[in-house]
């Protein structure tokens, strides 16, 4: 008996599906998995782990957190990125924050709820770790369109005929009363604090720049969440920011710790491929064994 | 060396070695697809199938063979995820809901690779790789079979065969895709991709939290996902993540291999029609848009502008410090111009203006060079339309490759180009008109409608990249991205398919004085030309709402 050619069809796509899952589903990634137990691909295929004498404490590709159970940083480590990956550096949470470039005004926390700490804009989180980094490493951690108490300033600007006429009122849209405003007066009218619920969407949302730097002390990746949330490296910059204070830490010399971080820096592959990088969690191991610390 | 030096030398290397290898790749593509012999392992794989290898098909059997063996995927994969948690190296993960499972299996079978998941927390080992990186090699190979049967319907002659679709199907997927996949997942481990079944080490961190390092056949599927333009990630992270993509030479590795078989293609095609010329006119027009996109947007990421890069200092959130933005931006650029979507960096954070240029390059309907075949079908689309254009003007029939473009030619081809913009616009306007799903959105205002904006794009031409703050793992969003994701693979495969049975019935007409010279500059800049105002414009209504308005303010 004949099959009708719609049901044979179908048959045959069923058939040739199950055999091309036979060699590409099951042959190919086993025979792939079996060729990476060759000495020299087997460390990487299993992900690269790294030891701390016998114990396994992580992958020299997967980075971690070097904080406190508060997420405090342990001064006598260098510190890795922000991280969006979960709780921060989470392999199974990975993430960016996938916050936009004008995302600038906060959610403000509900005072009547002491759970509720708000939902921060991202200019606001580059804003107060600008200053927490600036803080930990002894520099000036400001950055232009963040206020000095570290959030982003910017202000609900409203006119009096929407976006046109004179300014009727001003508020700064990130301090939350009874906060000071980073600026008293915008366009010769007082600038106010804002307060939890008030509706400000009719105003214009106004970042000011303010006089901070153009180039800042605390350089940029430091301020900003990798796109995996699991990035294993800082740049060059943000390491030499932080050798001084690990070095000091750890009652050795900067160019002792400097040696130890240019040994685990990654150049431009062919000299023109990515950008220069600092392994963290090989760094610190590395400074764990030479220059223990010795907590006072 | 300054790191825009760097960054220019990164996509001039990529260029040069791109173009050297255009002719094997294209030559050698051309014989896979053109030999009549059938090696022992086919013949083996044809018997099981049950189809005479020789025997031939007219366009409606070839579309309904493409079809078949869709709808069975999307249903296996389907199943495959609903059971997960009863097979092997599930490690645990329970079933997939039925609205995900449904969004996974149309967006891996049409080559979209869209995920409202997160591949480590979702998709065990063997629904990655025995599901998921199927579709992977599959869904490259139908598209690229497809490409095939247009292009036999503009080389040949009074006839209605088109070529067997099984016999391409198996020939492209075990010929092409498997040997480069083979030794490209090599070098990837050499670079420190993983390949393991393991389900991942619970270990203490230096500072004494745990930490859960993931396992799994990342390599093998990495690979495939670059190379069939499909994109699917193992992780969330994508090829962010240092498993997937662990140094900056095999960031350049992936966007090569993203790449090299869409822009090898047309070399195929210039074989195929007897005349390499118009492969290199094809290839030439590809590539004046993809370097233009990319030092564009390389430019615009550069410079930074916009509230919180300037507060930065620079354009680094959501971009890997092994990378570095420009890389990155070229990386985007690729990921966008090819149906790929795979992301090493993310776009929503990009600057306003940059985060449009990817948009922008989907938008334009994936030609330069565009997703493995599909790039090809859709670019020669757009050549019958400017042939089409340029008969107007002159007031003549036009023609292409001795096929002249009548009424029915000109039908086929305007509802090709008429689909996504219309999946795209409508998908996007009902989401934004629904007040539960506007709630999607992670950021708000201007900002907010481009995420909604770059997902019915995204879904609409196949390409499953996204500005992933919004949450769309919701029924309505996997039904209605589902949908499109659909209808923008396979209506714009009817036509083709169309298209080619009616150009290969035709007697080819002999060349005149008057006929368009299809394989010179002028030729190439009208077609180039016709991409940007046909299709670009479209959409600018809706992108001066989205990052435009966000960015010009």
């Amino acid at each position: 008996m004949r099959l009708p050619s719609w049901i044979s069809q179908h048959l045959a796509a069923l058939r040739a599906l199950l055999v091309l899952t036979v060699v590409l589903g099951i042959v190919y990634p086993l025979v792939i998995t079996g060729v990476a137990q060759i000495p020299g691909l087997k460390h990487n295929a299993d992900g690269s782990m790294v030891k701390a004498g016998d114990t396994t404490v992580g992958s020299s590709l997967i980075g971690q957190s070097f904080t406190d159970k508060d997420g405090n940083p342990l001064v006598q480590y260098f510190q890795s990125r922000p991280s969006a990956a979960g709780d921060g550096y989470d392999p199974t949470s990975t993430s960016a924050s996938n916050l936009g470039p004008e995302s600038v005004v906060d959610t403000l926390p509900d005072p009547a709820n002491k759970d509720d700490t708000g939902t921060p804009s991202l200019l606001t989180q580059v804003c107060s770790r600008s200053l927490a980094v600036g803080q930990l490493e002894g520099v000036d951690g400001s950055r232009p369109f963040c206020t000095s108490d570290g959030v982003g300033a910017v202000l609900a600007v409203f006119y009096r005929d929407g976006s046109t006429g004179p300014v009727t009122r001003v508020v700064s849209l990130n301090q939350e009363c009874p906060a000071t405003p980073f600026i008293s007066e915008y366009k010769g009218v007082k600038v106010e604090c804002a307060t939890f619920g008030d509706d400000y969407s009719k105003g214009v949302v106004t970042p000011i720049r303010g006089d901070a730097p153009d180039h800042p002390a605390v350089p940029s990746d430091a301020v900003t969440a990798s796109g995996s949330g699991l990035d294993p490296q800082i740049s060059v910059a943000y390491a030499d920011l932080q050798a001084s204070r690990v070095a000091r830490e750890r009652g050795t010399s900067v160019d002792n710790v400097k040696k130890i971080v240019s040994q685990y820096t990654t150049g431009r592959a062919l000299g023109f491929m990515g950008e220069p990088a600092v392994n963290v969690l090989q760094v610190n191991l590395a400074l764990d064994k030479q220059y223990p610390y010795h907590q006072n | 060396m300054s790191p825009t030096a760097a960054g220019v030398i990164f996509i001039a290397s990529l260029v040069v070695v791109l173009a050297l290898v255009y002719k094997p790749l294209g030559d050698y593509m051309y014989r896979v697809v053109s030999r009549t012999k059938h090696s022992v392992v086919e013949r083996g794989i044809y018997r099981v199938i049950g189809v005479n290898p020789d025997g031939e098909q007219t366009w409606g059997v070839y579309a309904r063979s493409v079809l078949a063996f869709s709808v069975i995927s999307i249903l296996f994969l389907y199943l495959f995820q609903r059971v997960q948690s009863h097979l092997w190296l599930s490690l645990g993960f329970t079933n997939v809901t039925p609205s995900l499972s449904w969004n996974t299996a149309v967006s891996f079978v049409t080559n979209t690779n869209w995920q409202a998941y997160s591949g480590e927390s979702t998709m065990g080992h063997l629904v990655q790789m025995a599901g998921l990186a199927v579709q992977n090699f599959v869904s490259a190979a139908v598209g690229i079979s497809v490409a095939v049967a247009l292009v036999r319907g503009f080389a040949r002659r009074r006839t209605n065969q088109l070529g067997n679709f099984w016999v391409d199907l198996v020939r492209i997927s075990i010929r092409i895709l498997l040997p480069m996949a083979v030794i490209s997942a090599i070098v990837l481990i050499a670079g420190g991709a993983i390949q393991n079944l393991s389900a991942g080490h619970d270990i203490t961190t230096v500072a004494g939290a745990t930490q859960h390092v993931t396992g799994g056949p990342v390599a093998s599927q990495e690979v495939i996902k670059e190379l069939g333009t499909n994109g699917g990630g193992f992780y969330n992270a994508n090829s962010a993540h240092p498993f997937e993509n662990p140094a900056s030479w095999t960031n350049w590795l992936e966007v090569f291999l993203l790449l090299v078989i869409s822009f090898s293609l047309p070399r195929t095609f210039g074989r195929m029609v007897g005349s390499n010329k118009q492969g290199y006119a094809i290839v030439s027009a590809m590539a004046i848009m993809a370097v233009g996109s990319i030092v564009v947007l390389n430019v615009l990421q550069g410079m930074h502008h916009g509230t919180v890069p300037q507060a930065v200092g620079a354009a680094t959130e959501g971009t890997e410090s092994r990378f570095g933005v420009l890389n990155s931006a070229t990386f985007a650029g690729a990921t966008t111009l090819t149906s790929t979507g795979a992301v090493d960096s993310f776009h929503d954070s990009y600057t306003s203006l940059g985060g449009a240029i990817p948009m922008a390059n989907m938008m334009l309907g994936e030609v330069a060079p565009g997703g493995t075949g599909s790039g090809l079908y859709g670019i020669l689309i757009l050549a019958v339309i400017t042939v089409f254009v340029a008969g107007l003007m002159v007031g003549r029939t036009p023609e292409y490759l001795g096929k002249k473009i009548g009424a029915r030619e000109v039908k086929f081809a305007s509802l090709y180009i008429l689909t996504t913009p219309t999946l795209v616009l409508v998908g996007a306007a009902f989401a934004m008109a629904l007040g539960g799903e506007r709630a999607s959105m992670l950021n708000t205002g201007a900002h907010g409608l481009s995420e909604v904006l770059y997902a019915f794009t995204s879904a609409s031409n196949n390409n499953g990249s996204a500005f992933a703050g919004i949450g769309v793992n919701t029924t309505w969003y996997n039904t209605a991205l589902g949908l499109a994701m659909l209808l923008g693979r396979f209506l714009p495969i009817v036509f083709v398919m169309g298209l080619a049975g009616s150009l290969a019935k035709q007697k080819p007409v002999p060349e005149s004085t008057g006929t368009l010279k299809t394989h010179q500059p002028l030729f190439v800049g009208m077609l180039v030309g016709v991409t940007l105002v046909v299709v670009l414009l479209t959409y600018l209504p809706a992108l001066a709402l989205g990052p435009l308005a966000e960015g010009v303010h």
